[in-house]
């Protein structure tokens, strides 16, 4: 067993603890702090595949700004503190028998089909193939991204601000 | 990486997104059912990423891993207004309160 084969098992049981904690924790607060772990966790696995430029950007929007905006909306809606966990519809053990089903589906999937794959090399910098990458082959979607963002931008304001009177 | 498969990596996105589809379908909370999708959004990605590693090593995987990201920035911005919006207005975010238009 190599060191690399422990390195992932570590992450992935840091990564799969937290997100048990933020599926079955009671608090929202403490959900909100597992996902940080599990956020974590899947930057570090990025590493390990040799994406380091993709867990860097995972640190900076998922960790630096997704998560810091739902703490943020969770202080701000400040009678979450009682919410109970379970649904009517949906309940705890419904869920779990649809999840487990799911998960035995994809494991079996996983284990079954014949991927197609190569031996990976040895990790090298992707920064500068991804740039490269980005404004050539996807410099169409790249554009659109930059529009979706604007978009998302100016409707998170409209939606959230108070009405004004004209 | 010889000893670690893709078999490995793929099997902890199944876990990872079974137990945010887990989340999604138990919540009461919006914020909650927001972080479900979250792990779900993860665990594609680590699909992904796993896939651009053990295929023929082109950068196209870990491209959509980022425009995920990204799509990923634009939900949370705007579900989390709407939450918030949605808090003004009915002075809570359980989702089974909030069914006006059903009556």
């Amino acid at each position: 067993m190599s060191i690399t084969v422990v390195v992932f098992y570590l992450l992935a049981a840091i990564t799969v603890l937290s997100a048990l904690g933020v599926a079955f924790s009671t608090s929202i607060i403490y959900s909100a702090f597992a996902l940080m772990g599990t956020l974590l966790g899947v930057a570090a696995l990025f590493v390990l595949l040799g994406a380091d430029f993709l867990g860097t950007v995972q640190l900076l929007v998922y960790v630096g700004g997704i998560l810091v905006l739902t703490l943020f909306a969770v202080m701000l809606t400040h009678r979450v503190a009682d919410m109970r966990v379970s649904n009517r519809a949906v309940g705890r053990g419904v869920g779990f028998v649809l999840v487990a089903c799911v998960f035995g589906w994809m494991v079996h999937v996983a284990r079954h089909a014949a991927w197609v794959t190569g031996e990976p090399g040895a990790p090298a910098p992707t920064t500068y193939g991804i740039g490269q990458v980005l404004l050539t082959q996807y410099a169409l979607p790249f554009e659109l991204a930059s529009v979706v963002l604007l978009a998302a931008l100016i409707g998170a304001v409209v939606v959230s601000r108070k009405e004004v009177k004209a | 990486m010889a000893d670690l498969s893709l078999t490995h990596f793929v099997v902890l996105g199944a876990l990872l997104f079974s137990l945010g589809l887990f989340c999604v379908v138990t919540r009461r909370n919006a914020i909650g059912i927001l972080m479900g999708v979250e792990l779900i959004l993860n665990s594609a990605n680590l699909n992904y990423v796993a896939f651009a590693r053990y295929g023929h090593g082109a950068y196209d995987g870990q491209v959509f891993a980022i425009f995920v990201i990204m799509l990923a920035a634009a939900e949370a911005a705007i579900g989390l207004a709407i939450v918030l919006g949605i808090y003004q207005a009915f002075e809570t975010i359980d989702v089974e309160a909030t069914d006006r238009l059903r009556r």
